[in-house]
């Protein structure tokens, strides 16, 4: 609790620093007023949709620092979510590639228009590019082109991507990736699925 | 395919507005814009207009328990002056205490000058076939009275600040269970989401000047004129946010953000995009 508050005061701090040249418009406005802007937005949803609007240390951390956390609080961010992950009770990380590349594809599930009882994909294209075949990729997140042939196949490097997809932030703090694992959108099975898509030899990645 | 090409000739204008290519492409980027500029203003070209056209009856119908019509709502301008009200909203109504952008002021003014039950009309927010939305047509005939005319935020009024300011903090609120925000997508310089280019709207510049400019929409793929509250809506549901209420604070806040970011953008409405 009192590291929290700390991490809090920070991060205040480095929003202000951040913020720059300052613009007229770039006051700092108290948090409680854009909560409430943010009930009132979405107060009248669902009561099974409501946590999903309120922040975890994580995300207000990130926001506040417009997601370029000063060194202490990125540790601080790493360290959580690495405590965070769950990594497969049987030590395998590899599943089906032929699986991985349809969650790959698939950006289904979440949207408050969503069938909650069919597969949730994990988008992986909308931000990356995975194959030589798929021309419809994105550029938010870098190329994963022969992610698993450049690493030579090797069981650490796939056991880190399990780590980087279950929770992108365990890597790399204040990620525009999101946390598939940790914030239950993908599963065991389909992370694995996800991993062997990247290294599996005979998946389009690798080809 | 007239989507397609709609949607090429708007990224060339989008790229154009953003001055990235080089000085020779200047030329002809300059005469698709002109194309563009032609076919959008173009009644029998833009679908839009017929949105506009209902909206001008609807601005003059008499309606509600007292049976007038909305012409002597205050947009900002003055009861019933419509051109350039557009360009300078979200701004601060003293009647009303409050910051509201169009959609919000429109509800307002029925409510409180036609006395009209305004349930119906949130109902059809947004339209689809067989269902015209009276919002969307209203806009989309106020907005284009401020065609040619600049982007004029309103900053005096310390709400106007104030919620300026809040929108700016909304802009950087990650969350859901995606983690996003909207600087997520739209502050990075030439990112796309698959084939889709992100206009970066965190800082003032052509980007958010061409996006904000061109908002009421008239939509290809959804054969709807779409407003700003709409556009946020959709923003917030690929988020995996919940159903963004119509009308809220937070997405006038977010639109009075934008706003000042595009400061000084001509206003060419309603636009045509995807
Ligand atoms: C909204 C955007 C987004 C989505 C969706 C996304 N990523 Fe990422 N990803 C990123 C970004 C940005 C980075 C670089 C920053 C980082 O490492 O966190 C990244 C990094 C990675 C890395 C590390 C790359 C390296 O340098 O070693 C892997 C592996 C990865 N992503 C896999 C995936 C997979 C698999 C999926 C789908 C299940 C996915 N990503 C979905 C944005 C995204
Ligand atoms: C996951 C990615 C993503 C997030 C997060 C996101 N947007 Fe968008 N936004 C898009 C896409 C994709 C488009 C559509 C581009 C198109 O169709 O031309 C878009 C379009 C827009 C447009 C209209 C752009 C134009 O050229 O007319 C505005 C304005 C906008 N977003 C604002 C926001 C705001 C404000 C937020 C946060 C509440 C937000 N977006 C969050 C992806 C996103």
């Amino acid at each position: 609790m009192r590291t929290t508050l700390k991490a809090a005061g920070i991060a205040a701090l480095g929003a202000l620093v951040l913020a720059g040249p300052a613009r007229a418009q770039s006051t700092k406005v108290d948090p409680a007023v854009v909560e409430a802007a943010v009930k009132g937005m979405f107060g009248h949803a669902p009561a099974e949709w409501q946590e999903r609007i309120v922040q975890d240390e994580t995300q207000k951390a990130c926001s506040l620092n417009r997601n370029q956390p000063p060194a202490d609080i990125a540790n601080a961010i790493t360290a959580r979510e690495t405590k965070n992950v769950v990594l497969p009770a049987d030590g395998k990380f590899l599943g089906d590639w032929k699986s991985g590349e349809k969650i790959a594809q698939s950006g289904y599930g979440g949207r408050h228009t969503d069938d909650p009882k069919r597969e949730l994909g994990g988008n992986c294209y909308a931000c990356h590019q995975l194959s030589k075949t798929e021309l419809s990729f994105g550029t938010m997140g870098p190329s994963l082109l022969e992610y698993g042939k450049i690493r030579k196949y090797a069981l650490e490097d796939a056991k880190a991507a399990y780590i980087k997809i279950y929770n992108a932030q365990a890597v790399f703090p204040c990620s525009n990736m999101p946390r598939l694992g940790h914030n239950k959108h993908l599963n065991e099975q389909q992370i694995k699925d996800l991993v062997a898509l990247l290294f599996d030899p005979e998946s389009p990645v690798n080809k | 395919m007239i989507g397609k090409m709609i949607a090429g000739i708007v990224t060339a204008f989008t790229i154009m507005a953003a001055g990235l290519p080089a000085f020779a492409q200047q030329d002809e980027t300059e005469k698709e814009i002109e194309r563009y500029r032609a076919m959008i203003s173009d009644p029998f070209s833009n679908p839009g207009f017929l949105f506009v056209d209902r909206g001008e009856a609807l601005w003059k119908q008499a309606r509600g328990e007292k049976n007038v019509s909305l012409e002597t709502c205050d947009l900002g301008e003055g009861p019933g002056k419509l051109e350039g009200a557009y360009a300078k909203l979200p701004r601060y109504f003293a009647d009303a205490d409050q910051v509201m952008d169009l959609e919000q002021r429109l509800l307002w003014c029925m409510e409180k000058i036609q006395a009209l039950d305004t349930k119906d009309i949130v109902k059809r927010k947004f339209g689809r076939p067989g269902v015209t939305s009276d919002m969307q047509d209203l806009v989309a005939f106020i907005a284009n009275k401020s065609n040619d005319m600049k982007i004029a935020p309103q900053l005096s009024h310390p709400k106007e600040q104030a919620m300026a300011a809040l929108g700016e903090a909304l802009f950087y609120r990650r969350g859901g269970q995606w983690d996003f925000s909207c600087a997520t997508c739209h502050e990075a310089t030439g990112q796309r989401i698959r084939l889709q280019a992100l206009p970066v709207l965190s800082k003032p510049g052509p980007a958010a000047q061409a996006t904000m400019a061109t908002w009421p929409t008239y939509r290809v793929s959804q054969s709807q004129v779409r407003t700003m509250q709409h556009r946020l809506w959709d923003c917030y549901w690929q988020m995996r946010w919940p159903d963004a209420k119509y009308g809220a604070e937070a997405i006038t806040a977010l639109t009075a953000y934008l706003m000042q970011n595009a400061a000084g953008g001509e206003i060419q409405v309603p636009s045509i995009k995807r």
